[in-house]
């Protein structure tokens, strides 16, 4: 372990509102404004970005809100989004491209497109999902800064 | 090609970022679908859309886009020009349809590769 993996991260803490579409986002909109003030590269910020809005954008979408957790430490950022929402049954088909359960509606949103958990493990090193059904979901995700 | 030159080419009109016209700008993504956007665009810095909502910002902010171009007459709401004025965001507003917009800027040497 080298010295830096001592350093203490540096911890965010967010509340997803439900339902509300105007303001989803904003968590992301602010974690990316930090990271920028802290200096990390623009590659870096672009991925946190966008993985941490997609997933935003589903904690509104399908899961009442919840709330995140974004750690920064010298080697990754975590993302830890966590809802009491209905649970993915089957995540396989959660995670391929065009597969979507969301309401017609969100589609003229312009979300809605099965693209969103894709699109987080796209752009993140490491992603995790832990679901139970009728309980709600976690989802870590980590992209590494070095 | 600056933001200007595409107000110009479009005939739009210009709801937020009246200051940052002279704006450089080489490359466009066109698409309705934001997670489209996300999945796909590699730093274009103009996104065209017909979709017309706060998350069009929020899609623009997350990628660095610096100009959105609503498209089909679709008009910013109040809401979407207040984000767009405290992120420095450009929003242009044209009658054009998506298949022109993209025609007349593609013309014009605008260029949106593939994925």
């Amino acid at each position: 372990m080298d010295a830096q993996s001592n350093t203490p991260g540096v911890e965010l803490k967010y509340v997803v509102s439900p339902n509300d579409f105007t303001r989803a986002g904003e968590a992301s909109s602010n974690v990316k404004n930090i990271l920028k003030q802290m200096g990390i590269s623009p590659d870096v910020i672009r991925k946190v970005s966008i993985a941490m809005y997609e997933g935003e954008i589903n904690m509104v979408i399908h899961a009442n809100g919840g709330d995140i957790t974004v750690t920064i430490t010298p080697e990754k950022i975590q993302m830890v989004l966590r809802d009491d929402g209905p649970g993915i049954p089957d995540v396989e088909k959660a995670m391929q491209a065009g597969y979507s359960t969301a309401p017609e509606q969100v589609r003229s949103l312009g979300f809605g497109a099965g693209m969103g958990l894709p699109n987080m493990k796209k752009y993140t090193d490491e992603m995790k999902i832990d679901t139970v059904i009728g309980v709600g979901t976690t989802v870590t995700m980590c992209v590494y800064i070095s | 090609m600056t933001v200007k030159d595409i107000q110009t080419a479009l005939n739009a009109t210009v709801s937020s970022g009246s200051k940052l016209l002279d704006k450089e700008i080489t490359s466009a993504f066109a698409s309705d679908m934001m997670s489209e956007v996300l999945a796909f665009s590699k730093g274009q810095s103009v996104l065209i859309t017909g979709l017309c909502n706060p998350q069009v910002i929020r899609t623009a902010e997350m990628l660095d886009i610096s100009c959105i171009v609503l498209i089909r007459g679709k008009e910013a709401d109040e809401e979407m020009i207040r984000m767009a004025e405290t992120r420095d965001l450009i929003i242009l507003q044209t009658r054009y349809i998506m298949f022109s917009a993209c025609g007349i800027l593609y013309n014009l040497g605008l260029d949106g590769g593939t994925v």
